[in-house]
């Protein structure tokens, strides 16, 4: 089988498998986050909590509800780092220095996982599993639960109520994360993935060296890792470290698992607004989305430019060498389509064009399915803008779901489409205007180097995690500041979401008639995917023209 | 019952429209054209939007404002170090700001002429305030106050707004309506209100003041009509905030790009980087979004129908029930006869030739339906019927006080002197009894009958010479659904628009009525309380409704509409209640009244998907120009083949600069709509105006490039 055969052919499996899940796990999730009931489990957690699963929550309250959590559990993981030393199952690591505890913290909670420290070196047992694996759990279920309560603003009318964020964050955890994490861990273990709490094990290597293994609750971890796109590896290596991706074929279900909650959002969404094709439109416009950089990344991978791609029939440096080329772009592309950042290859080794589909990828504002929860969200935040322009070219107030879009949910949703690149381009500018910090951070001279920075802080201000290897993040600087875009760059639009929410539950729905327009007609569809592309096309061009544009035509 | 109607509809007759105002009339097609317009207007205005460049003015457009800004900085800029190059791109910046003023101006200016001639009408008047005594005091229009009681007698001008509370007259409202043929006011009722600035012609009525000075129908409309008392509307405001945001995130990538390109190894010239922020700001559609919300109001105006918000017309795009009236909306206000039902002991013929005799004189069309009945149903000698009575005979003529019609025949005629009315049935019945008749009771029974099967009974009566009054029988009129009513609510249908129509008939009258006219639904006997209950109803689940009304009952119901359109005609308290006046009271108007909300809204889609579409176009003339320096490679991306950096830039600024003068006129005659259901709509708009809009720069950045590598220092 050619190469590219067997590129297309795991792409085809992998798309029979998703379209296969979605739909049930969708329903799933639709069900799970509407049920009236609480499981036995759950009360358990509301009793020991002291919250009422029960609480109706306008807006702001379930607005403060999502920032108390997330402000706790920053304090938390940052106090469980600085004191590590003292703690059980540290492997005898010292306590992590304050500017990168900060720079975790923020990135485990913000379901970013950017990691500027080096896993398995810096981080203990308990750490990782009590700590980083918690908030990858809780991260995830707060972008279901965010999700779900824009969901609740279309589907309710007249009423400022958009559920209770406890019983969402509860019910996204037990019902869905959980189940899912603990049959994805049994299979990843299944598959090669190593799950023990050991002492680091030394080995005397075939040329007489000594090295250290460190072993560790790896399948567990890894399990949520893909499944709330979160992409926080065990290990320095991520997926690339053969404990955590032993073989091909969970290198490819790693790929599936971080793709399955997004691309189960849209039906999700479907089930709950009562109007499954309108699931399937969003689900169709993600999935081309995401198609369409998958073959991007790989044809820039595989066109072989240059003279060592040639030699090597690609552009194998930093490839996952051992599964191919293909399984590298296409796990490279999913994975800043998802906000997960995993990797099982290095993008800094991508050909300027490769990475700079990865980069676009991020840039687009993780909707392509984007994270678990929040690309439902942008996406539906994206729709208003494209129904905004579609309302007013059929001559009518636009109107999304029976929801009128008016001025209010206009200053929402522009402020929310705003903040992503604000926070890139800013946060980019001012590395790459400040020599002092280029030196300390920016590894290549030239339009690579800015490519660096630029991935940096798209990764951060989009909650992906990913990153170019060139780009020093350890510095102080950058811990710092990359924490502060990560911070912004989930809860601002966090808020602004739920702000919209309410202001649409408000309203009485609009029944749908003949002068209304079809939000699930295909030329909705290829509005609403050109929304996404223009949108961060025209912001983002002078930008890439400068990095991975100005590389690849040189 | 009336037999006639005061107000006919003028239909088709627009004031101050231009003759090639294609749509003046009621649109056939389906579709709604455009204003007029020409270049002429364009060097009218060129004062007024030189007033504009001052910031203040500038400050409601925020895309402007940036573009004014970035005209004061390259200016600047272009002073400190002069070049071909600076100073070009500042004046065409200035040009860029300069046109958008330009075409708010124009559509400005279109109203202003309008409001010139409404101004002649409210020139000084004095009026005659009937003090408490009673006596008159002379005192200037503009001192008379709410509830202030004024004299107008023929020849006259009325001072203010208000009804009438005493007498009867025939009024000139042209000044106000553009509709030359005079109308009924009286006290009571709903004809009991009148216009300032419209002229008494014959006799007296007093007048209660219902509107302060300046806050008069005629100050209203002038207001209007020049767009100076325009407030956002809020889809306006909604996509001004689109467009800050695109503007904000155009500035942060233009500013931000500063510093990428010093770590790239050159720093951009200022001059160049202004240039850019303005060609891909939504500079379209930002100069001209005013422009395009007065348009819309102006295009009403031209139909005589005045909006008091621009938020009305918008609403009017969202309508999805529509209310209309049964009467004179569907069907043709003027009833006509359709049968003749003799009393007891009385010849169908006999009935006949007294019927028709009442109606010569009456040349109302109810009047003229009823001879066309009795010569339909009798050619043997329609000529020697009519001519019998010729020689002595008197016309009675109708009047709003008697309410019937008829003539009198003198001596000489053959059946002897005779009086021979026709009119509402009270009315003629009380003339019976006060001449010495009876009632009849079977008269009666018809009368009701007719009534109950939605008709209007007319009752004929005669009194020969020295015999008490006797009743002939009953004149049946029933309305007829106007034609063209089916395809219209068709097309309605196809806009998403459901039809509601209200009417006072029983239910199997309204029924069989409403399945002629093809609506969807039909509220039968119904009074205001229901027009208002089922307005509300529809609210509840969402729907917008629009109606038309003209009655003080109507008020809250127009009220409480989306959509209320008061007839001209009407009451002050149905004009105060509804958020648009029609001047030429005809209620189907409402359709062109959705159409042009639509307009306006897509008008407004369509240039800001061109806006943005021209953008990409725009990156490729100017990024290759920026840093192919810096990298020879992005030559590439030079796909126009632009002869320099310079000609590349100023060529994008001078397209950016022109195409909105060149769309002025688009945005003020509105983009062509025709009903059709939304994703055909969204399909064909996109193509025009996105896929156009990618296109359309690509060719004039290259026309301009070939045109100004000419010059000196750019070339």
């Amino acid at each position: 089988m050619s190469d590219a055969a067997a590129g297309a052919l795991q792409v085809a499996v992998l798309v029979a498998a998703l379209l296969a899940a979605q739909g049930p796990l969708g329903a799933w999730i639709a069900r799970s986050l509407s049920s009236t009931r609480h499981l036995a489990l759950e009360r358990a957690v509301y009793r020991v909590a002291g919250v009422d699963p029960d609480a109706d929550m306008r807006w702001p309250v379930y607005a403060r509800s999502v920032l108390v959590l997330s402000a706790v559990s920053v304090l938390l993981l940052y106090g469980l780092q600085r004191v590590q030393a003292a703690l059980p199952l540290a492997l005898g690591l010292p306590g992590v220095p304050a500017p990168t505890a900060w720079n975790t913290a923020v990135s485990f909670v913000t379901n970013t996982n950017w990691q500027s420290y080096s896993g398995e070196t810096a981080m203990g047992h308990l750490v990782q599993a009590g700590g980083l694996a918690v908030q990858n759990f809780l991260s995830a279920a707060v972008g279901v639960s965010v999700a779900v309560a824009l969901v609740r603003g279309f589907t309710r009318s007249r009423t400022d109520r958009l559920g209770s964020f406890w019983a969402d964050l509860v019910r996204t955890c037990v019902r869905v994360l959980l189940p899912l994490s603990l049959v994805a861990a049994l299979v990843l273990l299944l598959g090669g993935v190593v799950q023990n709490l050991a002492e680091p094990t030394t080995v005397t290597t075939l040329t007489g060296g000594e090295q250290t293994l460190v072993g560790g609750p790896v399948a567990s971890q890894e399990a949520i890792k893909e499944l709330g796109t979160n992409g926080g590896g065990f290990y320095n290596a991520n997926s690339a470290h053969p404990f955590e991706g032993p073989s091909a074929w969970v290198s490819l279900l790693q790929v599936f698992l971080l793709l399955l909650i997004p691309f189960s959002m849209p039906a999700a969404l479907g089930r709950l607004v009562g109007d499954r094709r309108q699931g399937h439109l969003l689900l169709a416009v993600m999935g081309g989305l995401w198609l369409l950089a998958v073959t991007a990344v790989t044809w820039a991978e595989t066109a072989g430019r240059g003279l060592a791609p040639q030699a090597a029939g690609a552009a194998m440096e930093g490839k996952e060498v051992r599964f191919g080329e293909a399984l590298s772009a296409l796990f490279a592309a999913s994975t800043t389509a998802t906000s997960t950042g995993a990797v099982n290859s290095f993008h800094d080794s991508y050909t300027a064009a490769g990475g700079g589909v990865l980069l676009l990828n991020m840039m687009l504002g993780e909707v392509t399915p984007g994270g678990v929860g929040s690309g439902l969200y942008g996406m539906l935040v994206l729709a208003v803008v494209a129904v905004f322009l579609a309302g007013l070219m059929v001559g009518r107030t636009p109107e999304l779901l029976g929801k009128k879009i008016g001025p209010r949910q206009m200053v929402l949703v522009a402020l929310s489409v705003l903040t992503m690149p604000a926070l890139l381009l800013v946060g980019a500018a001012l590395t790459a205007g400040v020599p002092a910090l280029v030196g300390a951070s920016v590894q290549d001279a030239g339009p690579h180097g800015l490519s660096e920075v630029l991935y940096a802080y798209a990764s951060a201000a989009n909650n992906n995690g990913s990153a170019f290897a060139g780009f020093g993040a350890a510095t102080t600087y950058q811990d710092t500041a990359l924490g502060v875009v990560m911070l912004l760059g989930r809860f601002v639009p966090v808020v602004l979401v739920l702000a919209l929410a309410g202001s649409l539950a408000r309203q009485t729905a609009v029944p749908a008639g003949a002068g209304t327009l079809s939000t699930r007609s295909p030329v909705f569809g290829v509005l609403l995917a050109v929304v996404v592309v223009v949108v961060a096309g025209l912001t983002f061009v002078p930008a890439l023209a400068l990095a991975p544009l100005a590389e690849a035509l040189s | 019952m009336s037999t006639t109607t005061p107000v006919q509809p003028a239909p088709g007759a627009p004031r101050g429209a231009a003759p090639d105002d294609e749509a003046g009339g009621p649109s056939g097609g389906g579709r709604v054209g455009a204003g007029s317009f020409s270049p002429r207007q364009l060097l009218a205005a060129l004062p007024t939007a030189v007033r504009k460049l001052d910031p203040r003015d500038q400050v409601r457009h925020p895309v402007m404002m940036v573009v004014w800004v970035g005209s004061v900085a390259t200016t600047v800029l272009a002073v400190l170090d002069p070049s071909v190059f600076a100073v070009l791109v500042a004046a065409w910046l200035w040009a860029t700001v300069l046109f958008g003023g330009l075409a708010e101006a124009v559509a400005e200016g279109r109203g202003r002429a309008q409001a010139d001639s409404l101004r002649r009408a409210r020139a000084t008047t004095t009026a005659r305030r009937l003090r408490a005594d009673g006596t008159e005091e002379e005192v200037a229009a503009p001192e008379l106050h709410v509830g202030d009681l004024v004299v107008v007698e023929a020849g006259q001008v009325v001072p203010g707004d208000g009804d009438v509370v005493e007498g009867v007259a025939s009024v000139d409202e042209s000044a106000v309506t553009g509709e030359s043929a005079p109308v009924v006011r009286e006290s009571g009722g709903d004809r009991s209100s009148v216009t300032g600035g419209t002229t008494v012609l014959s006799d007296r009525i007093v007048v209660r003041v219902t509107a302060e000075p300046g806050a008069s129908f005629l100050d209203r409309m002038i207001a209007l009509v020049e767009g100076s008392s325009r407030a956002k509307t809020p889809n306006e405001r909604a996509l001004d905030l689109l467009l800050s945001s695109l503007t904000l995130v155009f500035l942060l990538a233009v500013v931000t790009l500063q510093p990428f390109s010093a770590y790239s190894g050159q720093a951009q010239p200022l001059v160049v980087l202004v240039a850019l922020l303005v060609c891909l700001i939504p500079t379209t559609i930002g100069a001209l979004l005013s422009a395009i919300g007065i348009a819309g109001m102006d295009r009403l105006v031209q139909r005589n129908v005045l909006a008091m918000s621009g938020r009305a017309v918008e609403a009017a795009g969202d309508v999805d029930v529509l209310l209309l009236d049964k009467t004179g909306t569907i069907t043709y206000g003027a009833r006509r006869a359709t049968a003749l039902l003799p009393a007891p002991g009385v010849g169908a013929d006999e009935l006949a030739a007294a019927a028709r005799l009442a109606s010569v004189a009456d040349e109302t069309p109810e009047g003229r339906s009823v001879v066309a009945l009795v010569d339909a149903g009798d050619d043997d000698a329609p000529g020697a019927r009519a001519t019998a009575a010729e020689g002595d005979l008197v016309e009675v003529p109708f009047t709003a006080q008697t309410r019937m019609s008829g003539v009198d025949l003198g001596p000489g005629s053959p059946g002897g002197a005779r009086s021979v009315r026709k009119g509402a049935a009270a009315s003629v019945l009380a003339w019976v009894r006060a001449e010495g008749g009876g009632a009849s009771p079977a008269v009666d029974a018809a009368v009701e009958d007719v009534a109950r099967r939605g008709g209007t009974p007319l009752v004929v009566a005669e009194r020969a010479d020295g015999a008490p009054a006797r009743v002939l029988g009953v004149v049946q009129l029933e309305d007829v659904v106007k034609e063209g009513m089916a395809a219209r609510f068709a097309e309605l249908r196809r806009m998403g628009i459901r039809t509601v129509m209200v009417t006072g008939d029983n239910p199997v009258t309204a029924a069989a009525i409403a399945r002629q006219a093809g609506v969807d639904d039909v509220i039968a006997e119904a009074t205001p309380e229901d027009k208002l209950a089922r307005i509300r109803a529809e609210q509840t689940g969402g729907h917008l409704v629009a109606m038309t009304g003209d009655g003080t009952n109507d008020a809250p119901a127009l009220a409480q509409a989306d959509v209320g359109v008061a007839m001209g005609s009407g009451t002050s308290a149905a004009k105060e209640a509804g958020n648009m006046v029609d001047l030429d009271s005809d209620p189907t108007k409402l359709i062109e009244v959705v159409a042009i909300g639509k307009q306006l809204l897509i008008t407004r889609g369509a240039l800001t998907t061109f806006s943005l579409a021209n953008d990409v176009a725009k990156y490729f003339a100017i990024l290759p120009a920026l840093f192919a320096g810096l990298f020879p490679g992005l030559e590439a991306l030079d796909v126009m083949h632009l002869a320099t950096p310079q000609s590349a830039v100023l060529s994008a600024v001078v397209f950016n600069a022109l195409v909105i003068v060149a769309l002025i006129p688009l945005a003020l005659r509105g983009v062509r709509y025709r009903p059709a259901d939304a994703s055909s709509l969204l399909r064909r708009n996109l193509l025009v105006f996105g896929l156009g809009g990618v296109v359309a720069p690509f060719v004039g950045i290259k026309a301009l490039d070939l045109l100004l590598s000419l010059l000196p220092g750019i070339g």
